[in-house]
């Protein structure tokens, strides 16, 4: 990385140089500019060559949750918006406390008044034969990660030697990534410095359900390969082979660099209260320090450090105390939090509580009316309470009885008002474990002006990642605000906090592939959604994923099952398609016969120029869609969110005023368009001459021929609300009002919501957005056009005629039928 | 099997996960038959407490279906409709045995009748 002259010359401030562009570093660095933003000179020397980052969200990374950028936490704005110098890809390689100097590996030399260590952790590698071999790596920064991608990518066998925290989330990350993971674990239980037994065996069960190998006490003997990892051979003999082995048993402060400055250094660097060394122009925060005896391996401490460095560094000292810690696993789907201490002891006594058919286990430990540890399994909501009743040292023997069954119980009916529980935290309390951010923050950050829940995103960061507390800080939003809380984007239903474009934009953004993975991912609060979003989600993923997806059938609504419309007696009406609106003897004759044969007591034309069987039984169904196929005629798909009808005039073959052919036009839009999904139903027409015999201009796409070319509409309604359409262009030719259509119809599939009509559509993005994308932007337009013409390669098939030929003919039938007799015997 | 309490109506695979069968009783109405995503079967009479739409042809969701004609919500174990709206639609029990659904005689024909 080239390097930047560090020191502009007329800067006389005092000089920070800080060792470490990781977490630690950057938010002490973070702290200090929110103190005072110039009193300090600031330069960053980082080994890795990257922007400052969130370490510990490399497992969503690594398991396809989140990308790089998504976990950036400052970007190369924020070094220079604040006037820090960073030096990145070029670790320190020395610091000389007599001359006040930090050395580089490359040789580059800086001055300092103070400096602060923050390098961190390094990850330990047992010292087994074979540690050494290429495929042997840890799990510890981006270059990690990316070595591991790349391991998925050719396939094959892992083995992850560790089950703790880090060791499962990289075995959970490469699972998802397709390979065969098998985790190797010295101890008998998994996670077992955070989980007691039963929790570990909880966790142990449903990783295997997910296609893990996990050995318990298992004792690592050597790594194989000729010239490259080949296997793990355990002390027991078994071999296991493996083309990527992750070590992830542990990680130990990082101080050699403090240690060759001849710093104090115990199990971590020594600091006291205001995290000054030995020397006292040299500070250290993070997992690189020791504090009181004790070294921390987890970020929640950092922030407590970074503070009170910051308010040392002001001249206003606080002090630290050391931190409660409490972790979870950032594994989807299984929730495991453990807070404090559980090993039990004397004066102790365990509170369990065990749902076996919810797969819950939660284990609270109180020692002297005062919670000192828990553990929850399968139901992590009440985590923070009781973490925040931990840190707080909180008499908890008036609660003791309820103390079990969570906040909303233990603090009385009031409580399962979730805004009362929120009320109840302590300032100090943690809402978003991510960026490390307490309610108090995040009420601070609402009374200075952050309104909504972006606005807290952006601001304090509360929420930002993850995502998991995001109704906590909705709450806090609602809490502080009162009525004055600014509405969010509408949620998509109850079911979620996520509205429908951030669902849509985090669908592609993840690369999600089917409905339990959006509601995983999403933390869907129902276990498998409701009538609203289901078919909403369903066809989120249809479109993002044309020719790919597998369709929910259980998530459509009954018409798009059946392929008919359900009426308000129970039977069905049948549509079949008619080109254009064209027909001819044939199909008559089919459609008088299926009326004759079925029954049907009405026939009826519709507003778009097709004849609507009705009162058709829904097992009769599959023998009418046999007999209208064998007339040649296909489905009109009049019961679905889809392509509808394209209406016509005759236009200029018949008509005295007619400029163009709109039947021939409207006969090739209906073959372009038809079998396509939409977010909601779709209407085309066109019309040969400014008469409009078609009714152009209230349908969701018109074309009017006039003599010049052709004018293009869009947005027309004639529902409930009429509304008539916008002109989007002219055109000259038939082609381009072709390709215009595909590209709308493409726009409106991709941006709309679902249930949202092309009106209301238009009317809230506006039509000069409709214009920009369509008529101005021809590389666009043409990008749409080609992404609609894929999709369409895949849907153009006519669902009657596989039901007609017998496929889920069950759906007809009835499981059983009883007579009487029998029934009555 | 089915003995003088219970009725066998097939298998429990017959009936789709998240969706429904249905049972015919001659001269009565049909039985809607739900399987849910956790596996567990309900029998509800197949007539919606409010304008009598199809159960059987809403959309399954926790221990709930959707009502295809208006969208009110009907507990499948309950029968009872949920949120604001207020009706009943009679349930009929229902249990497994060896794979096989047998739902209850009694109230299949009370329910049906």
């Amino acid at each position: 990385m080239e390097h930047r002259p560090l020191k502009p010359d007329a800067d006389t401030r005092e000089h920070l140089v800080v060792i470490g562009n990781g977490m630690a570093g950057c938010r002490a660095v973070e702290e200090l500019l929110a103190r005072d933003p110039t009193r300090y000179r600031v330069t960053i020397f980082g080994a890795e060559p990257r922007v400052n980052y969130n370490r510990i969200m490399l497992s969503p990374v690594l398991a396809g949750e989140k990308c790089f950028d998504d976990i950036v936490i400052n970007d190369a704005a924020w070094y220079t918006d604040n006037g820090i110098a960073l030096a990145a890809g070029d670790p320190v390689a020395a610091i000389d406390r007599a001359a006040k100097t930090v050395t580089t590996r490359s040789g580059l030399s800086e001055t300092y008044d103070r400096l602060l260590i923050a390098t961190g952790s390094d990850p330990f590698i047992i010292p087994v034969p074979g540690k050494d071999l290429p495929g042997v790596i840890a799990f510890r920064d981006m270059d990690d990660v990316d070595t591991m991608l790349a391991a998925a990518d050719a396939g094959g066998d892992a083995v992850v030697i560790g089950g703790g925290l880090l060791g499962l989330e990289a075995a959970h990350g490469l699972s998802l990534r397709g390979m065969k993971v098998t985790v190797i674990h010295l101890m008998p239980t998994l996670m077992e410095r955070q989980l007691d037994e039963a929790a570990g065996w909880l966790l142990k069960n449903a990783l295997e359900a997910r296609g893990q190998t996990i050995l318990t006490g298992a004792d690592t003997a050597e790594i194989v390969g000729d010239g490259r990892v080949e296997g793990v051979r355990l002390k027991d003999g078994t071999l296991i082979p493996a083309s990527l082995v992750v070590m992830a048993v542990g990680i130990r402060p990082s101080v050699a660099l403090a240690r060759d400055a001849g710093l104090a250094v115990g199990r971590g660097i020594q600091v006291d209260d205001h995290m000054v060394t030995s020397d006292p122009a040299v500070l250290a925060v993070g997992e690189c320090v020791e504090h009181d005896g004790q070294v921390y391996g987890l970020v929640a401490p950092l922030w407590d450090m970074c503070r009170s460095l910051a308010d040392g560094l002001v001249e206003k000292p606080s002090g630290y105390r050391g931190s409660a810690t409490s972790t979870k696993l950032k594994v989807s789907g299984i929730d495991v939090f453990s807070a404090g201490d559980f090993s039990g002891g004397d004066g102790c006594e365990d509170i369990v509580l065990r749902d076996a058919s919810r797969g819950v286990y939660k284990r609270v430990i109180v020692r002297d009316d005062r919670i000192v540890g828990a553990v929850l399994y399968g139901d992590t909501a009440d985590g923070n309470w009781y973490f925040d009743l931990l840190k707080r040292q909180e008499d908890v023997s008036n609660l003791r009885d309820l103390l079990i069954f969570g906040q909303a119980f233990a603090s009385g009916g009031g409580a399962a008002d979730p805004k009362a529980a929120v009320a109840a935290l302590s300032d100090d309390a943690e809402i978003c474990g991510c960026n490390g951010v307490t309610k108090g923050q995040v009420v601070s950050c609402i009374a200075k002006g952050a309104h909504s829940l972006d606005a807290v995103r952006g601001t304090c960061k509360a929420s930002a990642s993850c995502g998991s507390c995001t109704s906590l800080v909705e709450n806090l939003l609602a809490l502080t605000l009162g009525d004055e809380v600014k509405a969010g984007p509408k949620t998509i239903c109850k079911c979620t906090s996520f509205g429908h474009d951030d669902v849509r934009r985090e669908i592609v953004a993840q690369a999600m592939r089917s409905i339990p993975e959006v509601m995983q991912k999403l933390h869907w609060t129902t276990p498998d959604g409701c009538s609203s979003c289901r078919p909403a989600l369903n066809y989120y993923l249809l479109c993002a994923l044309p020719g790919d997806y597998v369709d929910d059938q259980q998530s459509r609504f009954v018409n798009e099952r059946l392929h008919a419309n359900i009426q308000k007696d129970g039977t069905y009406s049948v549509v079949p398609r008619m080109w254009g609106g064209l027909t001819n003897p044939r199909e008559l004759r089919a459609i008088a016969d299926v009326v004759e044969k079925f029954n049907a007591p009405m026939v009826k034309v519709t507003g778009g120029q097709r004849l609507d069987i009705f009162g058709i039984k829904k097992e009769d169904l599959p023998a009418v869609w046999a007999d209208l196929n064998a007339a040649g005629m296909v489905s009109g798909h009049a019961y679905g969110k889809a392509l509808r009808t394209v209406k016509t005039c005759v236009g200029s073959e018949w008509c005295r005023f007619g400029t163009r052919d709109s039947t021939g036009l409207g006969v090739k839009i209906e073959r372009m368009s038809w079998g396509s999904w939409m977010p909601h139903k779709f209407k085309i027409a066109v019309s040969g001459c400014p008469r409009n015999c078609a009714e152009a201009t209230i349908k969701d796409f018109g074309i009017v021929c006039v003599d010049s070319g052709y004018e293009l509409h869009v947005g027309g309604n004639g529902g409930i609300h009429v509304r008539a359409t916008d002109l989007l262009c002219k055109v000259a030719t038939e082609q381009e009002a072709m390709d215009h259509c595909a590209a709308f119809i493409q726009l409106y599939r991709e941006e709309a919501r679902y249930l949202e009509r092309t009106a209301p559509w238009i009317e809230r993005v506006g039509l000069a957005h409709i214009v920009a994308r369509i008529v101005d932007d021809e590389p666009g337009r043409e990008a749409l056009r080609a992404r609609f013409l894929y999709s369409q390669s895949f849907s153009q098939d006519d669902p009657w005629a596989q039901r007609a030929e017998g496929a889920e003919a069950e759906h007809h039938a009835p499981m059983a039928r009883f007579t009487p007799q029998e029934a009555f015997a | 099997m089915t003995t003088a309490e219970w009725l066998d109506i097939g298998w429990v695979d017959q009936i789709p996960v998240r969706g429904s069968r249905t049972v015919q009783v001659e001269g009565g109405g049909d039985i809607a038959v739900f399987r849910t995503a956790e596996g567990k079967v309900f029998a509800l009479l197949d007539r919606c407490p409010h304008k009598h739409g199809r159960l059987s042809q809403g959309i399954v969701h926790g221990g709930a279906v959707a009502c295809p004609l208006h969208n009110w919500r009907i507990s499948l174990s309950t029968g009872e409709a949920l949120g604001e709206d207020k009706g009943c639609t009679p349930t009929v029990p229902v249990k497994i045995d060896a794979g096989r659904v047998l739902i209850c005689r009694a109230s299949t024909l009370k329910a049906a009748a």
